[in-house]
């Protein structure tokens, strides 16, 4: 009875009103397999206790993702499974290889830009990899790879969208302190170029040299009060500290320690990310929620952009209908692909690079501060590519779309 | 007649005996201000503000018994939905909503009531006199639009995140169709004859029009939008109103602060009127003669003459005005 009841009612409710399709799904719905791997690196602990990493960090927004894609799929006759993995660094081609031999096709990877890289190759042509993690320009550039989409922004797309905001409040003239480990040269190298490209001027440039050691001690802000305003000194006029940190060795010690009394941006004080948890703004309220109910934690950007790379998947299945890669990276691709990720404006992707645009949020942690791209900043087609490198300048070649 | 035919029931033709009597008359018009926790009301002849009262925090879905005599209004944060008195302002009583209450449509009888739980994944249906929970119906991620067919039998509910219009049933409470719409629908309104259904897409930039004349509702035809000098991502479609005789369809388009004109039988765009920012709600007064709009980022209202396709003036209420209703009587 239990199992033939429900039918017997939902054919009834069809013939009584002539249409029904969409329904009596479940028999023959479509698996739709992912899986997200992370590589986790044993590094340094974080400055601060707050960015400590949750063991489940992006998976978490995996899981949104698929009950997302699962609430969708039950209408349309799809069943979204997504397996999540950490891994070693050692172990990540192994992962991939397995996966594959399983017949797992759709690979989301929360990795840095070389592991990313080496798993995409390792995948295959015939596997669709989405990048939620790597934010280094080379890999949409001259590195890019055919089977490999990018739902994470780049460096230049996230100093890009700092830059525009320190114009729009013509705070122009900046102190620039980078780190000593070769991705703050990256980030560095990107405020750079984004400084000459709105037309901000960079006054000064220091280095602020890792000696290692321990990250935090107690009483440590004693020491970092006496430090920090010494190394900041008699720098040019400027109007706010730069921060180029990505190691976070030390851009949260700048703010309140600065020599002058200057706002901090970059690594520390206003950030431009892709996501933080006080975002409110378009309907982000019910989606932080939803998050919070399953994770118990605040969302972060590999949450966000977790989630986005399976949403992503979601939206190409029920546009499609199919479920192979081929199908998915051409659609996702196409002119029709449009995505509703709560930044107040449909996400699409650049089709000569696989780069997905977005809005980048500002936020001192507490609040958004604003939104980029930022009002006044035009471009001929389209002004989230306003934000990092632009089609004229790409060197990726493997999408076959350059002009 | 097709399936979805008007439903003509004792208590609706009173009301619109009570539209004709009072058409000569001033009509209060209520608009929930999301940000304020207020309400405020305006005169629809003067359109000078007549009053202002506190309500629950976050006000935004806001609607009327068709009798005149209760109105309703989704507290969102409170997570309830708050009936106060149209005369005196004087809170009647609440109902058990569902988390997070968004939008809701009352049936044209006055009860129940259907209401989209955003934070839930649920459409919550209340009868509004006795406040039981007549049912809650699994529906997409995040739902948001409401709309019921003029007969009453079915209740359209849009979900934002899986970007469908959900036709359920108001018998059974069974989804019977799904219908998928571009991006982020937000609103979803019935032309009188029942012949079409009006989706707008918030992110899509689109609204659908979903013909339901023959035998499985289909997007017959997506309504695009473009306005010289307004950057095609800000023209966003929210709330749609369709006049009584279906012959215009007014889209509210968000940030571009405009309403667009559509001509009902070809469903082409005809007009945009430059409304105050960020638009979202509207409503007609009784017989037709204006619409009102709701400027989120203005902090005002717009006056549309309807005949006219013109903006006569506008209106500073409370902060973040969301929805809008008018009193019919």
């Amino acid at each position: 009875m239990r199992i033939f009841g429900p039918c017997k009612l939902t054919i009834l409710a069809c013939f009584a009103l002539s249409f029904c399709a969409g329904l009596a799904v479940e028999a023959r719905a479509v698996e739709v397999k992912a899986a997200v791997i992370r590589v986790d690196n044993k590094g340094l602990l974080p400055i601060s206790r707050l960015d400590l990493p949750p063991d489940d960090l992006g998976f978490a927004g995996a899981v949104l993702a698929t009950e997302d894609n699962q609430t969708t799929g039950k209408f349309l006759g799809f069943d979204f499974q997504t397996e999540t993995l950490a891994v070693t660094a050692e172990a990540a081609p192994g992962a991939i290889a397995d996966l594959r031999a399983r017949g797992v096709a759709l690979i989301v990877l929360l990795a840095n830009g070389e592991e990313t890289l080496a798993m995409a190759d390792a995948a295959g042509p015939d596997a669709l990899v989405l990048n939620a993690r790597a934010r280094d320009d080379r890999l949409r550039e001259e590195d890019c790879r055919a089977n490999l989409l990018h739902v994470a922004p780049t460096r230049s797309m996230l100093t890009d969208g700092l830059m525009q905001f320190l114009m729009w409040k013509k705070w122009t003239r900046l102190f620039l302190i980078h780190g000593s480990h070769p991705e703050d040269a990256l980030l560095a190298e990107a405020y750079r170029h984004s400084a000459r490209k709105f037309g901000a001027k960079i006054v000064e440039e220091r280095e602020f040299t890792d000696r290692g050691g321990a990250r935090v001690s107690d009483s440590g802000h004693v020491l970092v009060q006496r430090q920090i305003p010494v190394f900041t000194q008699g720098a040019e006029d400027h109007d706010v500290v730069l921060a180029a940190d990505e190691s976070d060795v030390f851009a949260p010690y700048l703010p309140y320690h600065t020599w002058d009394a200057r706002p901090v941006v970059g690594s520390a004080g206003l950030r431009p990310v892709s996501w933080h948890a006080a975002m409110e703004s378009w309907g982000a309220t019910q989606f932080q929620g939803r998050f919070e109910r399953i994770s118990g934690r605040p969302m972060r950007e590999e949450d966000y952009q977790a989630w986005l790379a399976l949403r992503v998947i979601g939206e190409a299945v029920s546009r499609t209908g199919k479920a192979d890669p081929a199908s998915l990276r051409a659609y996702a691709l196409s002119d029709a692909f449009e995505l509703a990720a709560f930044k107040g404006q449909k996400l699409t992707f650049r089709t000569w690079n696989g780069q997905m645009r977005q809005p980048i949020l500002l936020s001192d942690r507490t609040l958004t501060v604003s939104v980029s791209p930022q009002e006044g900043f035009l471009h001929q087609s389209n002004l989230l590519d306003t934000l990092g490198r632009d089609r004229p300048e790409t060197a990726c070649t493997a999408f076959g779309d350059i002009q | 007649m097709t399936r979805f035919g008007k439903m003509v029931p004792a208590a609706l033709a009173l009301t619109g005996l009570a539209f004709t009597a009072s058409n000569a008359w001033a009509n209060k018009v209520f608009v929930s201000n999301e940000r304020d926790n207020t309400v405020t009301v305006l005169d629809s002849e003067s359109w000078e503000v007549v009053d202002t009262f506190a309500v629950g925090n976050r006000p935004r879905g806001i609607t009327m018994s068709p009798d005149g005599t209760r109105l309703y209004v989704c507290a969102s944060d409170d997570d309830t939905v708050q009936i106060f008195d149209p005369a005196t302002y004087a809170l009647i009583g609440t109902l058990p909503s569902g988390p997070d209450p968004e939008l809701f449509v009352l049936s044209a009888l006055g009860n129940p009531l259907y209401i989209s739980n955003e934070d839930d994944n649920l459409v919550t249906v209340v009868d509004v006199n006795t406040r039981e929970v007549l049912a809650e119906v699994p529906v997409g991620v995040e739902p948001e639009g409401m709309a019921l067919s003029p007969d009453g039998t079915i209740l359209i509910n849009t979900s934002e995140t899986t970007n469908m219009a959900h036709f359920i049933d108001t018998s059974s409470y069974e989804i019977v169709h799904n219908v998928l719409v571009d991006a982020r629908p937000r609103y979803a309104e019935f032309n009188h004859a029942a012949t079409k259904l009006y989706v707008s897409a918030e992110v899509g930039g689109t609204v659908s029009v979903i013909d339901l004349t023959q035998a499985e509702p289909s997007v017959a035809k997506k309504i695009t939008f473009e306005v010289p000098g307004v950057t095609a991502e800000w023209l966003q479609p929210v709330g749609v109103r369709v006049t009584d005789d279906d012959s215009k369809v007014f889209v509210a388009l968000g940030p571009a602060n405009r309403v667009a004109v559509i001509d009902g039988k070809t469903d082409e765009v005809s007009d945009y009127l430059m409304v105050g920012q960020r638009v979202w709600q509207m409503a007609f007064t009784p017989g037709e003669k204006y619409l009102v709009t709701t400027n989120g980022n203005s902090n005002d209202v717009s006056i549309i003459d309807v005949a006219d396709n013109k903006v006569i003036k506008s209106v500073q209420v409370g902060q973040q005005p969301w929805g809008v209703v008018v009193a019919p009587n």
